[in-house]
């Protein structure tokens, strides 16, 4: 008998690996891909990795009181297929996530369709071979999957949002699977986005917000930095036309090439957050471009303006993505700042 | 080779969770109405409340409202539905 004493969860047996995964999803204990067996070598393997006991309690989700625990969150961090040392990011993810700004339940039950957008910054990116580069915003790398994956895994059986159930998601979006990069600290001369947000150099953190799809841009034709910003905030004001005004924090995720461009002109990312704060807004009369003419007289009429962010400290600028091309991604809210970003520190065992 | 597995689910949850008693009739009851901030809301909840007093002899109805939808109502307002016998949390739109 291996079963250390302390895990608590029940226990089935099963043949092996296949039947584990057969039983697991007809439980409906998964997002519908295969699951590693969580045995209790690996789960307790987990826990150490975060210097965890089985029941301490990572975070309360707050409206129904539900409390995740360690073990049951190392259970699905196994599932997904996170090695041990990625436990210590899954940690700070979920206490992000429990934090009343992050808005969980709202943003999790919402037709909306909203998933959790997770950058992770300083050393654990590189400790636990976490990808910034190519292809950053999608499959590839082990680390970011699992990791991603495991909150999704975590809010299925821990929380009950299982589409239909508590997930009411009209369409969802594929970063429901799993949204969790590292942004490109070593290739970009940019304060990295949890130091701007007050977690010293040389500390880990993750940011987590609940966002909607990603929206790719691409602009090749111009060197100006203005320009090359300006694609961006179109992008922006799209979203706030085609679909939610409210405003609220956008990730934009720049990759090398526009990158290089905005730092040879000798913009930071506070300069590009100014910038986009005053290009990234619509007025009212601008619906009657997208279909939306039935509301243009409402509320302070046509010329009423909205802006895309509250403030220019709404932008939340990642370096992130392959090298070449000039694409970028705007990454909206969920629902204007219902939902708002969330840093927190990775605690090392 | 044989595995054991982990149960991955809120057990502990599942297994403290209790409900309130559940009303037979709401003849002579108090009845909380939650608008949730959701659009036509209130139109939904002024029918319902007819209903309620018409046809199901409920002596007290009190409106309660949420900020907006997205949110959970807040602590005063949870409060003050602590004294009914039954809410109605209700979706517009």
């Amino acid at each position: 008998m291996t079963y250390p004493a302390q895990l608590q969860a029940a226990t089935y047996d099963v043949t092996d690996a296949f039947e584990a995964n057969e039983f697991y999803q007809e439980q409906g204990w998964t997002d519908g891909l295969p699951i590693v067996p969580p045995t209790a070598e690996r789960v307790a393997a987990c826990l150490q990795a975060a210097g965890l006991e089985a029941d301490d309690v990572v975070g309360v989700e707050g409206v129904r009181q539900r409390p995740l625990t360690a073990e049951k969150v190392a259970i699905n961090a196994v599932m997904a297929g996170c090695r041990p040392d990625y436990m210590p990011v899954v940690v700070a993810i979920l206490r992000a996530m429990c934090q009343e700004r992050f808005n969980m339940h709202g943003s999790t039950a919402s037709t909306g369709g909203s998933a959790p957008f997770i950058v992770v910054n300083g050393p654990i990116r590189n400790a636990i071979g976490m990808n910034a580069t190519h292809n950053v915003l999608a499959n590839g790398n082990r680390a970011n999957a699992t990791i991603g994956r495991t909150v999704r895994l975590v809010l299925i059986n821990l929380l009950g949002c299982v589409p239909g159930q508590l997930d009411r998601s009209t369409l969802g979006h594929p970063g429901k699977f799993a949204f969790c990069i590292a942004e490109d600290e070593e290739d970009s001369p940019w304060l990295p986005l949890a130091q701007e947000r007050g977690v010293p150099a040389g500390e880990s953190a993750v940011t987590v917000m609940s966002v909607a799809p990603p929206r790719q841009i691409m602009n090749e034709w111009t060197h100006d930095p203005e320009e090359i910003l300006d694609t961006f905030a179109a992008e922006m004001r799209h979203n706030m036309l085609t679909y939610s005004v409210w405003s609220g924090s956008y990730f934009l995720v720049v990759p090398k090439q526009l990158r290089e461009l905005l730092v040879a002109a000798g913009w930071q990312k506070s300069d590009v957050r100014e910038y986009v704060f005053r290009a990234a807004r619509v007025p009212r009369r601008q619906w009657a471009t997208v279909g939306k003419a039935n509301i243009v007289n409402r509320s302070g009429g046509p010329d009423q303006e909205f802006t895309a962010l509250r403030t220019a400290d709404d932008l939340l600028v990642v370096a992130a993505g392959g090298p070449a091309g000039g694409f970028g991604s705007v990454i909206p809210p969920w629902l204007g700042s219902k939902a708002q970003a969330v840093t927190q520190t990775i605690e090392s065992p | 080779m044989a595995l054991q597995v982990l149960d991955p689910t809120a057990e502990d949850v599942a297994a403290e969770t209790t409900h309130a008693a559940r009303l037979t009739s709401l003849r002579g009851c108090a009845v909380g109405l939650l608008d949730n901030g959701k659009i036509r809301v209130r139109e939904l909840l002024d029918k319902m409340e007819d209903i309620l007093r018409a046809e199901h002899g409920v002596a007290r109805v009190i409106r309660l409202k949420k900020p907006d939808a997205s949110r959970p109502a807040p602590a005063d307002v949870v409060a003050e539905m602590k004294a009914v016998d039954a809410i109605i949390s209700a979706v517009g739109d």
